[in-house]
């Protein structure tokens, strides 16, 4: 067994003891809990609370982009100061422009999406009992937890919170002087971050370390969902890149508080030269984009995992070219790292550098496109079960391919002179990382529920949060690309100094409307996930009929997963429809010797001894038949 | 079944059925208003502007928003006892796999329509085709990717959603057992890389054109421009009859020496200032882009033109305008159309009003506005200087080129 020493101690208590004998407290199983599962439960549900207020956000300046010229009373009586006679501050717009960013990018898609599926479904899909490291899975959540704590905190700081935009470029960021949303909030900003870059390598060490290590007998490498691949290779993304936005960071904070000059040089503010010399608001630029693109796979790469897996699962059918997938998923992942350059191509940096970034980051375009068109080989000819996973999967696809396309505009550097911080982008990254990995997020809540609330959520519902978001979605981002071509900025408190822009001024009301349909939608779901987690319908062991591991685990999702010795892997988990068996799922338990009449001669290719039997098998059915 | 209880219950009803009727009395109040604002009262609108409005706004939707929740609690009510007596009927129960797969692929159809509406109507809408030199290969190559990938765009999205209505799951059918298909996989590996180095070596080739430009022998110099960005305004200098602009240094900056220039440099003394950045027509201009305070960005999409200015870093942008704001005006059928440089790189709260108006005209007109144009180095700066002259001290230029040439 692959397991580690210490985690077998965890099992063997169990099976000795059984579950009335552990002495959990309130405290230790649903607060300071070491149980993956429920850290999983803690991630999700922290992720959907900073969702919401991320989301609330979204409304409240998509208000303000449509109606620019009017006062809303009921704003100063929820934002105070920040919104003066019911009209928002300009300072205040960017602040929340800033945080809605923030959040999304880093608590919800990278904690609340990572966070969740990697600790829930690594050592239940893996066949372990739990993390390699238990105790630091739960400071990891702690940290994320705090973190979280002090992004919104930021909201009560006198001057309000950051303002200078998720990428945080000094010298904005830098002079605390130069808007308000550079004070206090920008320090409380840099401070979250730490914390949140902690918490992300405490996880990612522990996806790392597990899925190398402790995998159940038979489960090799070639063996793993694309779940697990896709987690896996998220995790060493995060790992390598998140210290480098550490060390970017933390130059950032000696540049506001100590005096140093990093990121600063040939300075003027209000009419006086500062001392600053010698530095580059570039090298900023380079270390935030060395981990800003890789964070941009890490958070749409466990959302394609997770697709991956329920689009097989509810076609019934197996994924179209594993090995390409995953051969992708890697590609990806090397490629990401060289690519950061096309957020740069207008900054003043060196042109000659523009062009090689150019080139890398329409290489890392074809790794995208296959795994576009395997997910449409894997549909084709499938027998699709549209449970409201599904639907979302497919949603996703659908996103990653208007979104991934307009990408290909974005990372030609000649055409991003004109595209460069338009609208244009705000549309491109929304669909294509936004949409595209808020479904896969939201598929994987649908598919994985039972398995973490023992129940199921209700499917009507389901149906309709997704057609509602599914079509906002699309009326939100889809005219945002037109307004790009036109040349109208991203960031802009209001259009009405510009007489070109006033055009826009119906689409943006149009946006904003369908913004808060698509917000509301989100109620449906609320109440789908928190009154099922109580109340839903009772769940059957396995209600996907699913290949993978996780679905062998008992539904009360005990200390240790299973109750017995952990199950042996004997297949890949995409023996869906196999000709020959009577069902159309073989679970990854299942052997060969029990699926005669169903398999396959690849089945057997680095497996001689499995070959020979084969051979035995089919030579004593075909001279049955001869027989009669 | 506490869905069914939440729903029953007697005490929820009525406290519904009392907000509808607070709400309607609102929304009455509220219409009679309006209708007696319509008639033409102004003091009866005033009054209606500042009386129950601000509270019946946000109420409104609320209550608006419960309705629909109870609209849509009670669909989802028929809908089950509609299944449930069709199951009692002994007939099948309702089929949402059937349903989904005819809703995927009416969103299909609606979505491309959808689409096509907004390409037409909205597209129009886009900038007019670029008014510079190098802008117009831009173009092309835009137009050669957006024909790539709207066909793309067609082709899988009506692949993905025709395959979900096509193949939706039913008890009769098996799938197909295909795990993979190493040449079909190997070809659409290929394919897009193709595609892509294509437009890979395009769009590298124009890159390099655009930033990679020095002025050809025996061409005639660009024209140097300058332009300082800071919170929240653009400052233009030109260079006098010696055609050169003086250096500048920060250090130097006060408020009568707006972008610091140093006049111990001989070409700074004939500098000139301007409000409007006007360029004559078909001639190469470059843009000299500095930033005082945070990073800004000059952004003048008509022209395709765009660089951020960093401070600390000198940037430039070369180009040549080809159609004037006059041409303009009547290609566009817009008396009121201007040429507009803006800032395009968050900034602080007055980023969304950092313009500046950008004129092309022609040569003659150029050189008529150029005469009118006042010195940088104005009295008060004489004077400023003559006190500081002493105590300057040698400062040698600093300023380091971004761009490699």
């Amino acid at each position: 067994m692959s397991t580690l020493s210490v985690q077998d101690h965890h099992g063997v208590h169990h099976d000795e003891h059984g579950h009335e004998h552990h002495h959990d407290t309130f405290l230790t199983k649903y607060v300071f809990s070491q149980d993956h599962k429920m850290i999983a439960k803690q991630f999700l549900i922290t992720g959907i609370i900073m969702a919401v207020f991320a989301m609330l956000l979204s409304i409240l300046f998509r208000i303000q982009l449509a109606y620019p010229d009017k006062a809303f009373p009921l704003m100063e009586t929820i934002l105070g100061r920040f919104a003066p006679e019911g009209r928002m501050d300009p300072n205040f717009y960017l602040s929340l422009v800033t945080i809605h960013g923030t959040i999304m990018v880093f608590f919800v898609l990278t904690a609340g999406l990572s966070g969740t599926f990697s600790n829930l479904l690594i050592p239940l899909q893996l066949g372990a009992r739990d993390m390699a490291s238990p105790f630091m899975n739960m400071l990891s959540y702690w940290l994320f937890f705090l973190a979280s704590l002090v992004m919104i905190g930021s909201f009560f700081v006198e001057k309000g919170p950051a303002g200078p935009g998720w990428t945080i470029y000094p010298p904005l960021s830098a002079l605390p002087k130069a808007m308000p949303g550079s004070d206090m909030g920008m320090t409380l900003w840099l401070v979250s971050m730490v914390m949140f870059v902690a918490s992300q390598l405490m996880g990612g060490i522990n996806y790392v370390s597990t899925v190398l290590n402790m995998r159940t007998k038979g489960m090799d490498l070639w063996k793993m969902p694309l779940t697990i691949w896709a987690f896996f290779l998220t995790a060493i993304l995060g790992v390598l890149a998140f210290p480098v936005l550490v060390a970017g960071v933390v130059l950032l904070i000696f540049d506001r508080s100590v005096g140093t000059s990093f990121y600063l040089s040939d300075i003027v503010l209000g009419g006086v030269p500062q001392p600053f010399e010698g530095g580059s608001p570039i090298l900023f630029q380079h270390l935030f984009w060395f981990l800003g693109h890789p964070e941009v796979y890490i958070v749409i790469m466990p959302a394609l995992g997770i697709s991956s897996e329920i689009i097989a699962t509810n076609s019934r059918k197996p994924i179209f070219g594993y090995h390409a997938m995953v051969y992708s998923l890697i590609g990806i992942t090397v490629l990401s790292f060289i690519v950061w350059g096309h957020h740069m191509f207008v900054t003043g940096m060196n042109p000659f550098l523009g062009g090689v970034f150019m080139i890398t980051t329409l290489i890392i375009a074809v790794p995208s496109a296959v795994k576009t068109f395997n997910y449409l080989a894997t549909l084709w000819r499938g027998n699709i079960r549209f449970t409201p996973a599904m639907m979302f999967a497919v949603g996703l696809v659908s996103f990653f391919i208007s979104g991934g396309l307009t990408g290909i505009y974005l990372g030609n550097a000649a055409l991003d002179i004109n595209l460069h911080d338009t609208y244009f982008v705000v549309a491109h990254f929304h669909l294509v990382m936004g949409s595209a990995a808020i479904f896969g997020m939201l598929a994987g809540v649908y598919h994985w529920f039972p398995k973490m609330f023992g129940r199921l959520m209700d499917e009507k519902l389901g149906y309709l949060h997704f057609w509602i978001t599914f079509i906002g979605a699309y009326l939100v981002f889809f005219p945002m690309h037109f307004m790009g071509l036109d040349g109208v900025p991203r960031r802009y408190y209001a259009f009405t100094e510009f007489e070109s822009f006033e055009r826009w001024l119906s689409v943006n009301t149009f946006i904003t409307w369908a913004a808060i349909m698509a917000a509301v939608a989100q109620v449906a779901f609320l109440f789908n996930f928190f009154y099922s987690i109580f109340f839903g319908k009772k769940t059957t062991q396995n209600p996907w009929g699913s290949n993978t591991l996780e679905w062998t685990t008992p539904i009360e999702r005990i200390h240790g997963n299973w109750p017995g010795d952990i199950p042996t892997v004997y297949r890949w988990p995409y023996d869906y429809s196999k000709p020959g068996h009577d069902e159309d799922f073989i679970p990854q338990t299942v052997p060969y010797s029990e699926t005669m009449s169903s398999n396959l001669p690849h089945d057997f290719e680095n497996n001689p001894v499995g070959m020979d039997e084969y051979n035995k098998w089919t030579n004593t059915q075909r001279s049955n038949e001869e027989v009669k | 079944m506490a869905f069914k209880k939440l729903i029953n219950s007697k005490k929820l009803l009525s406290l519904f059925a009392m907000l509808t009727l607070f709400g309607t009395q609102v929304l009455m109040a509220q219409v009679e208003s309006t209708t007696k604002a319509a008639e033409g009262a102004p003091a009866a609108a005033a009054n209606a502007a500042d009386k129950p409005s601000v509270w019946a706004g946000p109420f409104y939707y609320i209550l608006l928003f419960l309705v629909v929740c109870f609209a849509v609690a009670i669909v989802g009510k028929i809908l089950r006892v509609y299944d449930l007596t069709k199951q009692i009927q002994g007939k099948k129960p309702m089929n949402w796999n059937n349903i989904t797969g005819i809703l995927f692929l009416l969103f299909l159809i609606l979505g491309l329509y959808g689409s096509y509406w907004s390409f037409t109507t909205q597209g129009a809408m886009i900038l007019p085709s670029a008014a510079s030199v190098h802008g117009e290969s831009l173009d092309t190559m835009f137009f050669i990717t957006f024909g790539i990938t709207v066909v793309v765009f067609i082709i899988t999205q009506v692949l993905l959603f025709g395959f979900l209505f096509q193949y939706r799951g039913s008890d009769k059918r098996k799938a197909t057992y295909y795990p993979h298909n190493n040449t079909i996989e190997a070809a659409w590996t290929i394919a897009p890389a193709i595609v892509l180095t294509v437009l890979v070596v395009f769009g590298f080739t124009t890159w390099r054109k655009i930033t990679n430009h020095v002025d050809a022998e025996g061409e005639a110099a660009s024209i140097d421009i300058e332009v300082v960005g800071h919170q929240f305004a653009w400052e233009l200098r030109y260079p006098g009859k010696d055609q050169k602009l003086g250096e500048m240094n920060y250090k130097l900056v006060s408020g009568t020496n707006k972008v610091g220039v140093n006049f111990k440099d001989k070409h700074s003394m004939d500098d000139l200032v301007a409000d409007t950045l006007v360029v004559p027509v078909n001639k190469s201009i470059r843009l000299n882009i500095h930033a005082q305070d945070v990073i800004h960005s000059v952004y003048m999409p008509h022209f395709r033109v765009q660089l951020n200015a960093v401070p600390g870093l000198p940037t430039f942008f070369k180009f040549t305008p080809t159609v004037t704001t006059r041409e303009m005006k009547a290609k566009e059928d817009n008396a009121k159309f201007e040429y507009l440089l803006y800032c395009n790189k968050i900034c602080g709260g007055g980023h969304y009003n950092m313009q500046k108006v950008v004129r092309v005209v022609t040569e003659a007109e150029y050189q008529k506005w150029l005469a009118q144009q006042k010195p940088y180095l104005t009295d008060a700066l004489k004077k400023e200087l003559h006190f500081a002259e002493t105590e300057q001290k040698e400062e040698k230029s600093e300023n380091r080129l971004a761009l490699n040439n």
